[in-house]
C-alpha cells in the first residue's frame, strides 16, 4: 500500500520516470520514510505500554527479592529491551541495581541490552531489512547482552567501581524499601504514551530523513555488487575493522540503518553490517563519559573491550549463517 | 510547596525543568523550584529513571517529560 502510494506520488504526481536513477531514488526515499515513521510510532507506542506496566523499579524489586538461578540475566536482557534508553539514564539505573545488591554481571547485561535492543533500532531494522533480519538482530542482541554480562560478572570487577559506588554496594541490602513507582492510572497514561511515542518519532525524524536521503541517493546511483570487490565475507578482517571503526561513533540507529541497508544491497555482507550497527549503537564516547561517574577507566575499558569482542564474534557468526 | 526536578542534564531533563518553571511562572504558584543534577544526590532519592519530579517529598513523575497540563494537575491548578 505504501509502495503504491510512493509509486503514485513519484511517477504520476511528480512525473518522474521509473527508468531513471532519479526516479528510483526519489521513490525509494518516500517509500522508506513513510514506512519507517509508521513502524517507529507503533513500536514506541507498544513499548511505552509495556513500560507503563513493568517499570524498571519493578524489575529491580523482583531481582532483589528472588533467587532466579541464572534466569536473572535473561530477565535483565528482556527488561533492557523494553526500557527506553538515553545515555544519561544509564548511571541512575546502574546505581539503582548496585544499591539493591544485584550482581554486577546482571547489571551489565541490562546496560548492554538497553541501548542495543531499542524501539528505534527495531523499527529501523524492520523497515529496512524485514522480519527475518530483525529477529536475528533481536535474538542475537539479547544473547550478546546475556553472555557479555555473564562473562563480565565472572571477572570480579567490583574493585574497579569508583569509591562511592563501592560504599553503596557494601551498604546494599536485598530487602530494603520497595522503590516507589509512579501512581498514575493506565487510562490517564495512554495519551501520554502516545505523545511520547510521537516525541520519539519527532526526535529522530531529521536523522531518518538525512539517513534515508543519503541511502536513496546511493541506492539510485551505486551499481549492484559495487562493494563486493572491496569487502567480501572472505576477508577475515572486515568484521573487526567495521566494529572498531564504529565504536567511537555516536549515531542514532535512525540515521545509520538506511545507509547500511544500501551498503548491504550493494554487496557488503549482512553480518558485517549488523556488527557495525551494534557497535555504533552500544559503544560511544558520550556513554563512556557518563559511565566514568560510576566506573574507573579500567572498568570502562574492560566493559567496552568485552562487548566489542562479542560483537565481532557475532558478526562472524552472522556471515556464516546468512 | 517544594518542587524538585531531578536529572543529570540530558535534553529530557532540561525540558522537564523548563515545563515546570513555565507553569509556576504563568500561574504565580507559590513554590520553590530546585534543580538537582548531581548524580550522587539524585541517587539519595532512590530514582532509577530520570527526569523525575518530586513535589513535597513525593515522587510524581519519573523517567519522562510531563506536559504542561499534567504539571498543572499535579500542582492542583
Amino acid at each position: 500500500m505504501i509502495q503504491k502510494f510512493a509509486d503514485w506520488l513519484v511517477f504520476s504526481v511528480f512525473g518522474l520516470s521509473v527508468d531513471t536513477s532519479l526516479g528510483v531514488a526519489v521513490n525509494f526515499f518516500f517509500y522508506d520514510t513513510i514506512k519507517i515513521i509508521i513502524l517507529l510510532f507503533v513500536i514506541s507506542f507498544v513499548m511505552g505500554i509495556i513500560n507503563a506496566y513493568f517499570p524498571v523499579e519493578r524489575l529491580r524489586n523482583y531481582l532483589t527479592t528472588h533467587k532466579l538461578y541464572g534466569l536473572q540475566y535473561f530477565a535483565a536482557a528482556l527488561f533492557g529491551a523494553v526500557t527506553p534508553f538515553c545515555s544519561c539514564s544509564s548511571v541512575p539505573l546502574f546505581i539503582g541495581f548496585v544499591k539493591g545488591g544485584i550482581p554486577l554481571g546482571v547489571t551489565f547485561t541490562f546496560l548492554i541490552s538497553s541501548p542495543l535492543v531499542s524501539e528505534v533500532a527495531v523499527a529501523m531494522f524492520l523497515g529496512s531489512f524485514g522480519v527475518k533480519v530483525t529477529l536475528v538482530y533481536l535474538i542475537s542482541g539479547m544473547v550478546l547482552s546475556i553472555i557479555g554480562g555473564f562473562v563480565l560478572g565472572k571477572l570480579r570487577l567490583e574493585n574497579y567501581l569508583t569509591e562511592w559506588v563501592k560504599s553503596l554496594q557494601q551498604q546494599s541490602t536485598a530487602n530494603n524499601d520497595v522503590w516507589q513507582t509512579e501512581n498514575t492510572s493506565f487510562a490517564k497514561r495512554l495519551p501520554t504514551i502516545a505523545i511520547e511515542s510521537w516525541g520519539v518519532v519527532k526526535g529522530v525524524f531529521i536523522y531518518i530523513i538525512i539517513g534515508i536521503a543519503i541511502g536513496a541517493a546511493m541506492h539510485g546511483y551505486i551499481p549492484e555488487g559495487f562493494f563486493e570487490q572491496y569487502l567480501s565475507s572472505d576477508s577475515w578482517w572486515s568484521v573487526p575493522l567495521a566494529v572498531i571503526l564504529a565504536a567511537p561513533i555516536y549515531a542514532n540507529a535512525a540515521g545509520v540503518v538506511p545507509i547500511v541497508e544500501v551498503f548491504v544491497a550493494k554487496g557488503i555482507p549482512l553480518g558485517t553490517a549488523i556488527a557495525f550497527m551494534m557497535s555504533v549503537i552500544t559503544l560511544s564516547i558520550p556513554e563512556a563519559t557518563m559511565l566514568k561517574k560510576v566506573m574507573t577507566w579500567k572498568l570502562i575499558g574492560i566493559f567496552f573491550g568485552v562487548v566489542t569482542l562479542f560483537i565481532i564474534l557475532s558478526g562472524y557468526v552472522f556471515n556464516l549463517v546468512m | 510547596m517544594e518542587i524538585k526536578v531531578l536529572g543529570p542534564g540530558c535534553a529530557k531533563c532540561k525540558t522537564a525543568y523548563n515545563v515546570v518553571e513555565k507553569v509556576i511562572k504563568e500561574n504565580n504558584v507559590n513554590a520553590t523550584l530546585v534543580k538537582i543534577d548531581d548524580i550522587m544526590e539524585i541517587m539519595n532519592y532512590n530514582i532509577m529513571s530520570t527526569p523525575a519530579i518530586i513535589i513535597d517529598g513525593e515522587i510524581k513523575i519519573k523517567g519522562r517529560t510531563p506536559s504542561e497540563k499534567e504539571v498543572k494537575e499535579l500542582l492542583g491548578l
